[in-house]
């Protein structure tokens, strides 16, 4: 069920989420440099899946940040999606006191501390499941929210019926999905070492390390302590409805394409792609095929406007 | 140190009180709690006899409504929250935090304990729970050490409650998408993972097969148990190896670390199970009745007995046991 593409009036915004892999320093740098001039209107920045992971540092965030301000972007600090240590505790705080940049809390810990004194965004993974979550969180300070990526169109427009003033609402609309999290590192277990002795063995897998079944159907993505799908979800031909409901379109990072990823849905956006023509290029970004079963309240995995699976 | 014990029906409940629970939680007969399984759970007539035979024996009841309404559906969980409250029970156990704020302005005199899908993992986590809805208690997630058990402990505003016995789940509780994922149906909204309507079992050559909705999760020969297919205890390829990519197919086990869950001042200890039969909860609920006695009579000497790893192992997963994220090695 493709919908009419809307005019530029209703046209959502595009944002870039974090960057959910672990990629040597040079490659973020040059990867956020890259973003500066693509037509992606909001930056999410940090790292929410392994506090382990130390490519960048703090002040690298706040300079890249920065740079993307500069070069026009609303830009937002997401916090760690699963916390276990004091420490990460700890740098969550940080990110919770500054005061330059809007954060995302991605678990209730970081919502505990931007209660009441900011407003903030809520993450994907903080299971706002009805409005009346929705508008609790609304009286602590939340001004925007990402649907929990299981939630499809309907539960979205079900939503919007009892939606805030001025509330934004942001999906999930490319990459693969999270799904899981745990405190086991399943990229160290393939590499048959505890998470404690990692060697930071992720950084080989810049778009996590493929799991398949034992028909060699390729099933799911291990990267790190998350869980994801291996079929990227891609919803390049549905949120130009304006009913839908849906403000911000994320598009996640991946090592390659991103760019043009963004690119291709800013012309769907901007009606002068269709989206059939987008989704044929946006295929071969996925070597794994693509999936929109949650939006349609289906399976996950399931494929519901025509995409093929290799 | 509480123990809180699995009832599904109501032999459970009686099974679990006769051994020696100090609470037993059950949950409605509908998609509000995470054992929404077939033939499961309580309606009216059985929440009252359990009631009666709990509070004749002490034993304290809590209702379980621990899964998300979704937009449009919310009237369903008010009403679990309602009802179980008109009954009087010990306490909810809550995920949800519109749910949550329901249960807190209707009912404020109720007890409210923060499920497991709530996904609480650190103390400012609890606190907001604590401070927003007046929660009395949080049952922590599968993935923290013990170490990491004891710093939350020591500065929650509320007491703690962990799992102590029954099948593991590797992943997050009430961030885990790998069944919706697969079958449009997971535990966060439908309150079950790996619905056995989309379990198939299937005979090829020697083998035996299982799958979940078409996906194969296992293949083992037909001499071989093979375990329930849930995506996390599936046998796959990873790096051209085959194997228990998540975990092979274990119960948690914290005989082990008793004193130190004891010490640590942990509230509670659940046994995780509604769905198992009322025999698997009454020893289970047995020998860890036994052996919390013996922890607490005599903690700096307390040795689980063989007798009792047995028996928990024979009623293991995989008839294996581990100590999951509480040992910093599984991680």
């Amino acid at each position: 069920m493709a919908v009419s593409i809307a005019s530029t009036s209703t046209r959502a915004r595009l944002s870039l989420g974090p960057i959910q892999y672990h990629w040597p320093k040079e490659k973020m740098l040059d990867f956020y440099r890259s973003i500066e001039s693509t037509p992606v209107d909001i930056v999410y920045l940090g790292e929410t899946v392994c506090s382990k992971r130390r490519s960048f540092r703090h002040h690298d965030w706040i300079e890249v940040a920065e740079r993307l301000r500069s070069a026009g972007k609303e830009v937002v600090l997401s916090t760690l999606a699963l916390l276990e240590a004091h420490s990460e505790l700890g740098y969550v705080r940080k990110l919770c006191e500054n005061r330059e940049f809007t954060v995302e809390a991605n678990d209730m810990s970081a919502v505990q501390m931007l209660a009441g004194k900011t407003h903030f965004i809520g993450g994907a993974s903080l299971n706002i499941y009805n409005p009346k979550t929705l508008s609790k969180l609304v009286g602590l300070g939340l001004t925007r929210w990402v649907m929990p990526v299981e939630l499809s169109q309907d539960a979205l427009a079900g939503f919007q019926k009892e939606m805030p003033v001025g509330i934004e609402s942001e999906v999930f609309a490319w990459g693969r999905l999270p799904l899981a999290y745990s405190a086991r590192c399943y990229t160290a277990r393939a590499h048959e070492v505890p998470k404690d002795a990692c060697a930071y063995c992720c950084i080989d897998y810049p778009d996590g390390l493929l799991l398949s079944t034992r028909e060699d159907e390729s099933f799911l993505v291990i990267n790190g302590i998350q869980t994801q799908s291996a079929r990227v979800h891609s919803l390049v031909h549905e949120p130009y409805n304006p009913a839908s409901g849906a403000d911000i379109l994320r598009i996640s990072p991946q090592s390659q394409h991103t760019e043009r990823v963004i690119s291709l849905f800013d012309q769907v956006r901007a009606g002068v792609l269709e989206a059939n023509e987008a989704s044929q290029e946006l295929e071969s970004f996925a070597p794994d095929g693509i999936c929109d079963g949650y939006w349609h309240n289906e399976a996950g995995m399931a494929s519901c406007s025509g995409a093929s699976h290799p | 140190m509480e123990l809180v014990c699995p009832a599904g029906n109501l032999p459970s409940l009686k099974a679990a009180v006769d051994n020696g629970a100090d609470a037993v939680y059950i949950g409605f007969k509908n998609e509000t709690n995470a054992r929404h399984f077939a033939g499961l759970n309580f309606d009216s007539k059985q929440i009252e006899q359990g009631l009666a035979y709990a509070r004749n024996h002490n034993t304290k009841v809590y209702v379980a409504i621990n899964t998300y309404p979704k937009p449009g559906n919310f009237a369903k969980w008010e009403g679990a929250v309602d009802q179980a409250a008109e009954y009087g029970v010990d306490a909810l156990i809550l995920a949800d935090i519109g749910v949550m704020d329901y249960a807190a302005e209707r009912w404020p005199e109720l007890r409210l304990h923060l499920s497991v899908q709530g996904s609480a993992t650190s103390h400012e986590a609890v606190r907001f729970y604590a401070e927003q809805f007046g929660v009395k208690r949080a049952v922590l997630p599968r993935v923290l050490s013990v170490t990491q058990v004891a710093a939350l402990v020591d500065v929650s505003p509320i007491p703690v409650e962990v799992f102590g016995f029954g099948s593991l789940c590797v992943m997050v509780e009430g961030r885990c998408y790998l069944s919706s994922y697969v079958t449009g149906q997971g535990p966060n909204t439908f309150g079950a993972c790996s619905p056995a309507s989309f379990v198939r079992w299937s005979e090829k050559d020697s083998t035996l097969e299982t799958r979940l909705n078409g996906v194969l999760i296992d293949r083992v020969n037909k001499d071989e148990n093979a375990g329930y297919p849930t995506v996390c205890k599936g046998r796959f390829r990873v790096n051209g190896k085959t194997g228990y990519a998540i975990e092979q197919p274990t119960s948690l086990n914290t005989l082990p670390i008793l004193p130190d869950l004891l010490r640590i001042g942990v509230a509670a200890i659940k046994i995780e199970g509604r769905q198992r039969s009322p025999a698997y909860v009454a020893k289970v609920t047995g020998v860890m009745r036994a052996a919390l006695d013996a922890c607490i009579r005599d903690p700096e000497n307390f040795l689980p007995d063989q007798a009792w790893l047995a028996q928990l192992t024979s009623l293991s997963e995989g008839v294996q046991t581990t100590l999951g994220a509480y040992q910093r090695e599984w991680q």
